[in-house]
């Protein structure tokens, strides 16, 4: 497998009454070629500011302290995109690495037709007349199934419907073809059979432009189907890495498998109430001592306040940071 | 090709949809349009020089004379300091505009007449027709208002977007600036600054400009802190694009619609102040007309001329009061918890 983002030890602060607190704390993952990564965890767990900081989008105050994120796109050696001139950036930015958001509904802007803003994310990048760059957007429109679409780009985004305007999005975000897609919950905000479509949608445009995806979700029904590798987040850490069928089969981490418990099961016997994980994710300003998932752990032993555990290698690819393994 | 039937019609054509169901904002929306043609096509509605003259077997159109930029050409000048009345009289055949009158065209055989046939709004001390005064009265007023809103708007929006996007110690300082130049009391300070620069139409148009910038700047900032933090704005960014383009193609469209509400009334409000500042002779000098000069002039007669006071008056009243209705409407339209389908 051939490494196409590598991320060393990223750390990400925000200032909270004048201290500065990791969202992220010494976070290390890679993304192979061709190849899907999904990224699971609450809300709150870093995995929103961790997309947002390979694009180096995090909004002040938050900032970037520490870490590297070496892309291998342009060339073997490689370059780091935390290191890079805002200048170089912004050619990184929609065009070798591009971003889907959550919210379908307001990631458009309400004042142009998606058609004008499609062809604008293509012309950013690409020397290519108005003309050119219209047909371009028809056809990546047409790539994302809108039907239609030599109409549809005169619409305006408050004409069409949140799939509509999640496949716009999508649209845009491939029209440049970048190396790598960062899909962040791209269909948490729709509805259930719209959902299915857009994650079929996406499955099949990785398939068929040989794209590079890091999907985040708290949705581990969407990671089952979409992914090939899983990496779980707790609290601005990584928790557990492995390839997803084993993460289903053998989840390590007491967090992993309170996940995978909390998910409704089709078939179970009524009246019978769904499991939750106790508590909520810690306040960044309240870490609790250790181990950060120790005051919500069923498994907590002595040694879990003392320090954080490291990860540990516990084979075929996967990772678990936990005191019991 | 089928209708399509989901296609809604655009955001703007909704609000003037909306806008045009009240018969009041139509109302003043047709004054203002009314006003404002009869600004811009002032010397085709009163002029002193004919629009048709034959005499002696020549035929002129003297009302060329003064349009601009035809009056560059010096087109007759064998026509200058003619008598038309004279020639008329002699036999000439002669045409004139609606108002035969050029707001200085005096006639001291003819002063402080009330409303007639031949000065439909009748003449004062001078002898010159109100009415044609006042026509050219309204290029004045209209033109301050136009001018100064625009200049104030542009600063306005120059300086809330500035605050708003940035943030920070950038908003910090605008702000504070906004808070001081809302501590002066405006029109004195104007007053003042007119004092020391002169009378002149063009200072009022800055001085307005310079000093009510900070409703609009406050507006926008508002706007401004409201979108960047929308979730389009940082698709934009994650699309690679520059700040400045953000900016003004992404977020200052989203945000004027505000700004054309206070604009409107923006436009109301300098009127007036050039109206007052005309009417205590800080405005326009004599003899170009202005609606507040026409209604200063006319203190000396008011017992005995009401209409020197009535129509520079009512003309006031009414493109003042239809700037502010529309600028109502304009309101009420935007704002979402008001709106009807």
């Amino acid at each position: 497998m051939q490494k196409l983002l590598d991320i060393q030890n990223l750390r990400v602060t925000f200032p909270i009454g004048g201290k500065e607190y990791p969202a992220v704390d010494g976070l290390s993952f890679h993304l192979n070629r061709g190849e899907t990564l999904g990224i699971v965890g609450e809300s709150g767990c870093g995995k929103t500011v961790t997309a947002l900081s390979l694009l180096r989008l995090v909004e002040s105050p938050g900032k970037i302290a520490e870490g590297k994120a070496i892309y291998y796109g342009d060339s073997p050696e490689g370059v780091d995109l935390l290191a890079l001139s805002e200048e170089k950036m912004r050619e990184v930015r929609g065009n070798k690495i591009a971003m889907i958001f959550q919210e379908p509904m307001t990631s458009l802007n309400p004042v142009f037709t998606v058609g004008d803003q499609i062809m604008e994310a293509i012309q950013l990048h690409q020397k290519v007349g108005k003309a050119e760059a219209q047909n371009r957007a028809i056809e990546v429109l047409k790539k994302v199934r809108i039907p239609d679409a030599e109409r549809r780009i005169n619409d305006y985004p408050h004409q069409m419907s949140g799939g509509m305007r999640q496949r716009v999005m999508i649209a845009m975000a491939l029209s440049c073809q970048p190396d790598i897609l960062i899909a962040d919950e791209p269909s948490t905000a729709l509805d259930v059979t719209i959902q299915a479509q857009i994650l079929e949608l996406i499955q099949d445009l990785i398939v068929e432009m040989k794209m590079s995806v890091l999907l985040i979700t708290h949705d581990l029904g969407v990671v089952a189907q979409v992914c090939d590798r899983v990496m779980v987040m707790y609290a601005g850490m990584k928790v557990e890495e492995a390839p997803v069928r084993r993460l289903f089969h053998m989840p390590k981490h007491p967090y992993t498998i309170g996940l995978l418990q909390a998910i409704p099961p089709l078939f179970d016997e009524k009246g019978k109430e769904l499991y939750s994980i106790k508590g909520t994710v810690p306040d960044l300003s309240h870490l609790p001592e250790g181990c950060r998932f120790s005051d919500r752990c069923p498994r907590v032993v002595e040694g879990c306040h003392s320090k954080v555990p490291l990860l540990k290698y516990v084979g075929e690819g996967q990772e678990v940071r936990c005191i019991n393994y | 090709m089928t209708e399509n039937s989901t296609t809604q019609p655009h955001y703007w054509s909704l609000l003037l949809r909306q806008f045009n169901r009240s018969w009041l904002n139509r109302i003043g929306l047709w004054i203002i349009i009314f006003t404002a043609l009869v600004a811009i096509i002032a010397p085709l509605l009163a002029n002193g020089e004919p629009v048709y003259l034959k005499h002696q077997n020549k035929t002129y159109f003297p009302i060329l004379q003064t349009l601009w930029p035809i009056k560059m050409l010096k087109l007759y000048p064998e026509l200058a300091g003619a008598d038309y009345k004279q020639w008329e009289k002699e036999g000439a055949e002669v045409r004139y505009t609606f108002v035969p009158y050029s707001p200085n065209d005096y006639d001291l055989n003819s002063i402080l007449l009330p409303p007639t046939r031949a000065h439909f709004l009748g003449t004062d001390e001078q002898g010159r027709d109100v009415l044609s005064r006042m026509i050219y009265g309204s290029r004045i007023s209209l033109s301050v208002g136009l001018v100064a809103v625009t200049l104030y708007t542009v600063i306005g929006i120059f300086f809330g977007a500035l605050a708003g996007y940035f943030g920070g110690t950038t908003d910090m300082l605008i702000s504070r600036l906004i808070e001081i130049m809302i501590c002066f009391p405006t029109f004195f300070l104007i007053l003042t600054l007119l004092a020391i620069l002169g009378p002149s139409i063009y200072y009022i148009m800055l001085v307005i400009g310079f000093t009510g910038w900070t409703g609009i700047a406050r507006l926008v900032r508002g706007e401004f802190l409201k979108l960047r933090d929308q979730d389009f704005v940082t698709a934009c960014r994650s699309e690679g694009m520059k700040t400045r383009r953000i900016i003004l193609r992404h977020i200052l469209p989203n945000s004027l619609a505000p700004v054309l509400v206070s604009a409107t009334f923006g436009i109301a409000s300098a009127i007036l102040i050039e109206s007052s500042l005309s009417f205590l002779g800080f405005g326009v000098q004599p003899p170009t007309p202005s609606w507040g000069d026409l209604l200063s002039q006319s203190r000396d007669f008011i017992d005995i001329a009401w209409w020197l006071t009535i129509f520079p008056g009512l003309a006031i009243f009414l493109t003042i009061t239809s700037y502010n209705l529309v600028g109502e409407g304009l309101r009420d339209v935007i704002d979402p918890k008001l709106r009807v389908n």
